[in-house]
């Protein structure tokens, strides 16, 4: 499948939702704990090399990959560490180590938050909210309440 | 640079409501030719597939950071997905009637992540400015409507606790507001003004004989 890499890295260089230095496991068997910066940008989770500051400084740092974070599944695993798997194969599972536990926290809620869909839900349940309690649809005055996006209807029953 | 394709092809073809589906043709290169293809937008995801019973995408345009503008070409009712930085791709896309070319030019303008969280946190602030206003405090959300993820409480009544707040991403070829200034109702008026600015050159086009 096609997709435009060239603005998937561009993204990857944008600023952060939250950037860090964490151990990172892939899915595959066998695979080994390995040192990343992780950055959260929009509903993707970038990886990179941990080595890249001793690249030329005019080199861009490249990711080595990215996570598109639709569908996905954020659980705790121990104390400092959390897995990321996806709902079409659950026993695929990403394994992050980080160095607390305040830290751990703070990324699994941030990843789970990072889903367009998951945000959607929000607008969605906010915009009920605000309407409840005043009236008044929020989006009607930002001319937007009758966007497909929006409605009820766009969220899964 | 590696990516869940498998994922991202899943999240095409989910059974949840898409946000717009519908042929359009794709221009291959500058002076190529058009190929038409079944796109389906959800998310800030654009799909494109063969025909609409095909089982897996052809290809995928990731919308964050782009523009989308009206532009002259040989095909009617064209419009363009433009992203910023040197050699930056530019999507050219032909729709097949003149509702069609709107209904998607307004859908793509805001299919972002970034314009979805923005609305998003003015809503947050809304109701945070109501709920720290005078009065009994209000009824318990209704189950039905949380948003349902993975295990987390999204609603709570304490202030969020999403960190710092992070600068909107730098349009380098844009006219967006930016900066320390650009508040949410700015950057909601921007996107609304290029829409009607739009709409006002479609309804000149429509009166040309």
């Amino acid at each position: 499948m096609r997709y435009n890499e060239k603005e998937l890295r561009a993204l990857s260089r944008q600023p952060a939702e939250l950037a860090a230095e964490l151990g990172m496991r892939g899915p595959k068997k066998g695979s080994v704990l390995k040192r990343r910066l992780l950055k959260l940008v929009a509903n993707f989770l970038f990886y990179f090399r941990t080595d890249e500051a001793e690249t030329a400084p005019c080199v861009l740092p490249q990711p080595v990959g990215a996570l598109l974070l639709e569908r996905c599944v954020v659980s705790q695993e121990e104390a400092c560490s959390f897995s990321l798997s996806f709902v079409e194969d659950m026993d695929r599972k990403y394994v992050f180590q980080c160095d607390s536990e305040r830290q751990c926290l703070e990324w699994t809620g941030a990843l789970r938050r990072a889903s367009y869909e998951v945000m959607r839900r929000s607008l969605v349940f906010y915009r009920d909210e605000i309407l409840k309690m005043t009236g008044k649809d929020p989006l009607e005055q930002l001319g937007i309440s009758e966007e497909a996006r929006f409605q009820l209807s766009a969220i899964k029953a | 640079m590696k990516l869940n394709e498998r994922s991202l092809a899943l999240y095409a073809t989910c059974d949840a409501p898409v946000d717009r589906a519908g042929f359009l043709s794709k221009r291959g290169g500058r002076h190529s030719a058009y190929h038409r293809r079944w796109f389906v937008l959800r998310g800030n995801m654009l799909f494109y597939f063969e025909e609409p019973a095909s089982r897996e995408p052809v290809g995928v345009v990731i919308l964050e950071g782009c523009t989308v503008e009206l532009v002259e070409a040989t095909r009617e009712f064209t419009f363009a997905v433009r992203f910023s930085g040197t050699r930056a791709r530019t999507y050219v896309l032909a729709a097949e009637s003149q509702a069609a070319l709107e209904g998607w030019v307004k859908a793509l303008s805001r299919a972002s992540f970034h314009y979805l969280r923005l609305v998003v946190r003015e809503l947050e602030q809304q109701l945070e400015a109501m709920r720290a206003g005078p009065g009994p405090p209000p009824p318990l959300p209704s189950r039905t409507l949380l948003p349902r993820d993975n295990g987390l409480a999204v609603w709570s009544h304490d202030p969020p606790t999403t960190g710092p707040p992070t600068p909107p991403p730098r349009h380098r070829r844009s006219s967006v507001p930016d900066g320390p200034g650009a508040s949410f109702p700015q950057l909601h008026e921007w996107y609304g003004r290029e829409v009607r600015a739009l709409r006002g050159q479609w309804r000149h086009g429509q009166t040309r004989p």
